[in-house]
């Protein structure tokens, strides 16, 4: 008895914690980082079942990591353009890592099963992670959909060299005079730091758990 | 004769396009009103599921201390001007107004906005003479009514 007691208070501790942690992260305005920061580490569940991570880049010279998702329109009209990053980045040392920050239950198209789709249908070359306690998203501060944060390996971890924006129209790609992702990668490849490191962006709000 | 008639509805349905700069000079001539503006899309689940705080705030702006002016600010891209968002304003029949922002370089505007405003919508920016605040949240009918007079209170006339 005392011990089912014991065990229920256990549980009762762990839920208040639990709760302590949620609010100390108000995803409404989630801390996260800033550009110069280390970059938080993280596993999560690929599309394909495996575990992948920044460390599974263990030949990469960076990471172009890519909160996204399937349901927002803007992210959408980024599709091609994250893939061609990816393909001409890829090589040179930068490959792209999409992240799912939304729950399912608010936005059921963004589940797992919905990402797999949308990542065979359209082909993706780069790993599409699903981020189900949306606390990779909490960590780095990710507010919307879509939004990059640029990532360069240093002796023990990553740091972040840029955040925001892929281009600067996200309507129409042909339209676009500034390229603030390939701007920023190109210039870690030549060992200087991005002229712009952050931009602002329209895009769809991370949909956060409720409750 | 019908033709024209039907162009004419169709045209005065149509949302215009207006400029960062024009909505900023409707504030310089609001004199003691006090702005309401959201920025929304129609492809923006969130926003199109507040528009009715909006319109109700637009219904009852009334019952305020000082002229209320609700004006709905629409990011919609200027290719699903026609195709979404006019047909979304006809079948909803909003009682405020809507424009739709024709500013292309959001890495730009987004700051001469607010500098804190990080671009997710919707946004709710209160503005009056002396006073801009940008909200980068949903609100309920309730919350909003609560924020407004608040700010209100804290807008000296």
């Amino acid at each position: 008895m005392t011990t089912r007691i014991g065990r229920l208070l256990a549980v009762a501790m762990l839920a208040l914690l639990t709760c302590g942690t949620m609010l100390a992260q108000n995803p409404m305005a989630p801390e996260g980082v800033k550009v110069g920061d280390n970059a938080p580490d993280f596993v999560l569940k690929n599309i394909d079942g495996t575990v992948v991570g920044p460390r599974t880049y263990s030949a990469a010279k960076g990471l172009i990591l890519v909160f996204t998702c399937n349901h927002c329109p803007y992210s959408v009209k980024y599709e091609d353009r994250i893939i061609a990053l990816h393909k001409e980045f890829a090589a040179k040392g930068f490959p792209v890592l999409a992240v799912n920050p939304n729950d399912s239950i608010v936005s059921p198209e963004d589940s797992y099963s919905k990402m797999q789709k949308r990542a065979a249908n359209k082909a993706f070359p780069f790993a599409y992670l699903y981020d189900e306690t949306q606390v990779v998203a909490q960590r780095y501060g990710a507010r919307r959909t879509p939004q990059v944060f640029v990532l360069l390996r240093t002796r023990i971890g990553w740091t972040v060299e840029y955040i925001g924006a892929i281009d600067d129209n996200a309507d129409n790609a042909a339209d676009a005079t500034q390229f603030f992702v390939a701007d920023a990668v190109n210039a870690l490849l030549k060992g200087t730091k991005p002229a712009q490191a952050t931009t602002k962006a329209i895009g769809c709000t991370i949909k956060w758990k409720k409750g | 004769m019908i033709v024209s008639f039907v162009l004419a509805a169709l045209l005065a349905t149509s949302v215009p396009d207006v400029t960062l700069a024009d909505v900023e000079r409707r504030f310089a001539h609001g004199s003691d009103t006090v702005f309401v503006v959201n920025f929304w899309a129609t492809w923006c689940r969130p926003c199109v599921a507040e528009l009715p705080v909006f319109d109700h705030l637009a219904r009852t702006s009334g019952s305020y201390s000082r002229p209320i002016k609700v004006v709905l600010v629409s990011l919609d891209a200027a290719s699903d001007r026609t195709t979404k968002l006019d047909p979304f304003i006809r079948k909803r029949g909003m009682s405020c107004e809507v424009v739709r922002l024709n500013e292309s370089k959001p890495h730009l505007w987004i700051n001469r906005v607010d500098s804190t405003w990080q671009g997710s919508i919707p946004a709710t920016w209160i503005v009056s003479r002396d006073q801009r605040v940008l909200y980068e949240r949903e609100f309920t009918q309730r919350e909003l009514h609560d924020t407004l007079t608040q700010f209100l209170k804290s807008s000296p006339r």
